[in-house]
């Protein structure tokens, strides 16, 4: 493998997640290495989502491991996993902004929670976090329910790299998003990235992204990872599904 | 686990050098922000300050703003400052920086302590007069809907309304009977230990009678509606908002009111005078439960005094304000249902208010009942 010599941040082996009867992800194994972008596609129901949120500890996993930064989370301790979630930042699919706090005070939030900065420098490094994804000072005091789409997830993404983190996790970051804007949020992820030397898990649907900014593809079918390596791979893979995802209709018309 | 961050002064003639090193990260931003600051504060001989950032081993956005802040401190004195030795991969970081928090920020706005008092009591009254003609409006628009329905009778929604029927109805059924006998229970307690000093034990069955059947029955009931019917229908309709919801009804050419609020009013309606009903009747067997256990009034002493005491007026006079009731508490939480904005603290807030406004003018409306059937001699 092409990153063999990289440390991998975060390293997920015969991982099993279910609700009840049904077996969403089945003995799936992923490395994900510092530094790179990684695109993870799959069908609609697929389970993207699921494993992206097993990860961060928001579901109960049945069996296998998962590491981040060399620490097996499911063995760790209450202190030690708080610690690891500090070094990462999460963008949900809706944003999931705190609708009674201003954008200020939403991107603020975990700085004001883990640290213990004056008020000026939390003011400057907010707004900077803002002006950095593409916003200006004068959002800085709307509310939530006062910003466009677009706005809400370049909000979601400030808050998100509050702590400076090394992993950000992207659910969906362009859907909704217009191709321009959703081209813009490319731009900003790989800027971002390569500024602030991020490794990036992005779960996405947009071929575009897929095509532009993302140094690795994963795909998830039946439970687990089938194909993962850069595009070309994928536009040579015989699996069916990918065949159809990369080589449908659609694709053409994206990669013109 | 990392190395604390330093910022060294070494005076070169008439050149500042700074020396940073260690890490210049978020972990260490508390300690770092004082460094800077003393850095930006120091006296200056010449006009060329060297910030070596060669030591430097990791560097975040809170570190390079604050490199930055420190650079925009010394040029504001007018020196000029240069940084060196950075390693390459944070060069863009710095640059990025660089081009942030150029503007001012915006000043927080000002406000004078009586102004905002005088503009707070203000907006009260605003919206005081605001929700009366809400209010209006909604029964208003609740008439013309159930005009329509009266009109065309197939359109009435008869599903939706034994839906809520059977919500804020039935289930309800239990916990009004509970607390209405618990009530009962209590006065008569309190008015036999009361009355007993006078020898008046027996006039606790007139009191309770009364009492229950015509003020302390419905008032219970539409306060615990209220509570728990109320709250629920703004809560509702709120979320519905939030989601869309509503505007999805209204362009597929539905009326908010003929499909959400009608059926739910009528439900109301219905209710309201049977739980009232069923509450009275426990209030007035719990009443009599504990005269006979610990007043020592006998069951049948209880009925033929209640007999005496109590006419069907006063049973007419509780059971009359129910709909009455029912109407308010419904109009008053589908208004404010349909409220809310955008955020989840507006939802909390209209459930809040729905369920106050909704008590407050209950009570108010049951004083303008007492006052009418006074009036008329019943």
């Amino acid at each position: 493998m092409a990153h063999a010599g990289n440390e991998a941040v975060i390293r997920v082996r015969d991982l099993a997640v279910g609700f009840d009867a049904v077996t969403v992800l089945d003995r799936l194994s992923l490395d994900v290495f510092r530094g790179e972008i990684l695109g993870f596609v799959g069908g609609s129901g697929a389970g993207k989502s699921v494993l992206m949120r097993t990860i961060i500890g928001l579901l109960p996993r049945r069996s296998g491991s998962i590491e981040v930064f060399g620490l097996n989370l499911g063995m760790a301790g209450e202190k030690e996993r708080r610690a690891t979630e500090r070094r990462w930042g999460i963008l949900f699919q809706q944003g999931a902004l705190f609708s009674s706090l201003t954008v200020r005070q939403n991107v603020q939030f975990p700085m004001r929670e883990y640290l213990d900065l004056s008020d000026r420098l939390l003011d400057e490094v907010a707004l900077a976090k803002l002006e950095m994804v593409g916003l200006t000072a004068d959002v800085a005091d709307k509310f939530p329910a006062e910003l466009s789409g677009g706005m809400t997830k370049r909000v979601a993404l400030a808050r998100a790299l509050a702590l400076d983190p090394e992993i950000v996790f992207l659910d969906e970051p362009t859907s909704g998003l217009d191709p321009i804007g959703a081209g813009a949020f490319d731009d900003l992820i790989r800027t971002l990235q390569r500024t602030l030397g991020l490794t990036v898990f992005m779960v996405t649907h947009d071929l575009d992204s897929l095509h532009t900014v993302c140094d690795r593809i994963a795909v998830l079918a039946d439970g687990r990872v089938v194909v993962d390596g850069p595009i070309a791979t994928m536009l040579a893979s015989e699996h069916s599904w990918v065949k159809q995802y990369f080589r449908g209709k659609r694709t053409r018309a994206a990669a013109g | 686990m990392t190395i604390r961050p330093t910022l060294d002064e070494r005076l070169s003639g008439e050149r500042l050098e700074l020396a940073a090193a260690g890490a210049w990260t978020v972990e260490h931003a508390r300690e770092l922000e004082p460094l800077v600051e003393a850095a930006s504060g120091q006296r200056l001989k010449g006009r060329f300050v060297r910030i070596d950032m060669g030591s430097v081993d990791r560097l975040d956005t809170f570190g390079a703003w604050l490199i930055e802040r420190l650079l925009r401190a010394w040029h504001r004195r007018g020196a000029q400052a240069t940084i060196e030795g950075l390693p390459d991969h944070y060069r863009g970081l710095l640059k990025e920086v660089h081009n942030v928090n150029l503007a001012p920020p915006p000043p927080p706005p000002s406000y004078s302590r009586i102004g905002t008092v005088l503009e707070n009591v203000g907006r009260a009254v605003g919206n005081t007069a605001g929700d009366l003609v809400r209010i209006a409006h909604m029964l208003g628009e609740t008439t013309v809907a159930l005009m329509r329905v009266l009109v065309r009778p197939a359109s009435f929604r008869l599903t939706s309304v034994v839906h809520h029927l059977d919500r804020v109805g039935l289930r309800a059924v239990p916990i009004i009977l509970l607390i209405s006998f618990l009530l009962g229970c209590i006065i008569a307690q309190q008015g036999i230990f009361h009355f007993r000093r006078f020898g008046a034990e027996l006039y606790v069955v007139d009191m309770i009678g009364i009492l229950v059947l015509r003020e302390i029955g419905v008032i219970m009931v539409c306060i615990m509606i209220a509570g728990r019917s109320g709250s629920s229908y703004t809560a509702e309709l709120g979320s519905m908002k939030m989601r869309e919801e509503i505007d999805a009804l209204r362009t597929m050419g539905f009326g908010t009111v003929d499909v959400l609020v009608l059926p739910r009013l009528i439900a109301l309606v219905i209710a309201m005078p049977i739980l009232t009903f069923l509450g009275s009747m426990a209030a007035l067997y719990g009443g009599g439960l504990v005269c006979w256990i610990y007043g020592g009034i006998t069951p049948e002493i209880f009925i033929s005094r209640l007999k005496d005491a109590i006419s069907i007026d006063h049973f007419m006079v509780g059971m009359i304000k129910a709909p009455f009731m029912a109407l308010i508490i419904g109009l008053v939480a589908c208004t404010e249902g349909l409220q809310v904005k955008g955020s989840a603290e507006s939802l909390g807030l209209h459930t809040t208010a729905s369920v106050v406004k909704s008590v407050f003018l209950v009570i108010m409306t049951d004083g303008l009942f007492a006052m009418f059937f006074a009036a008329i001699g019943k």
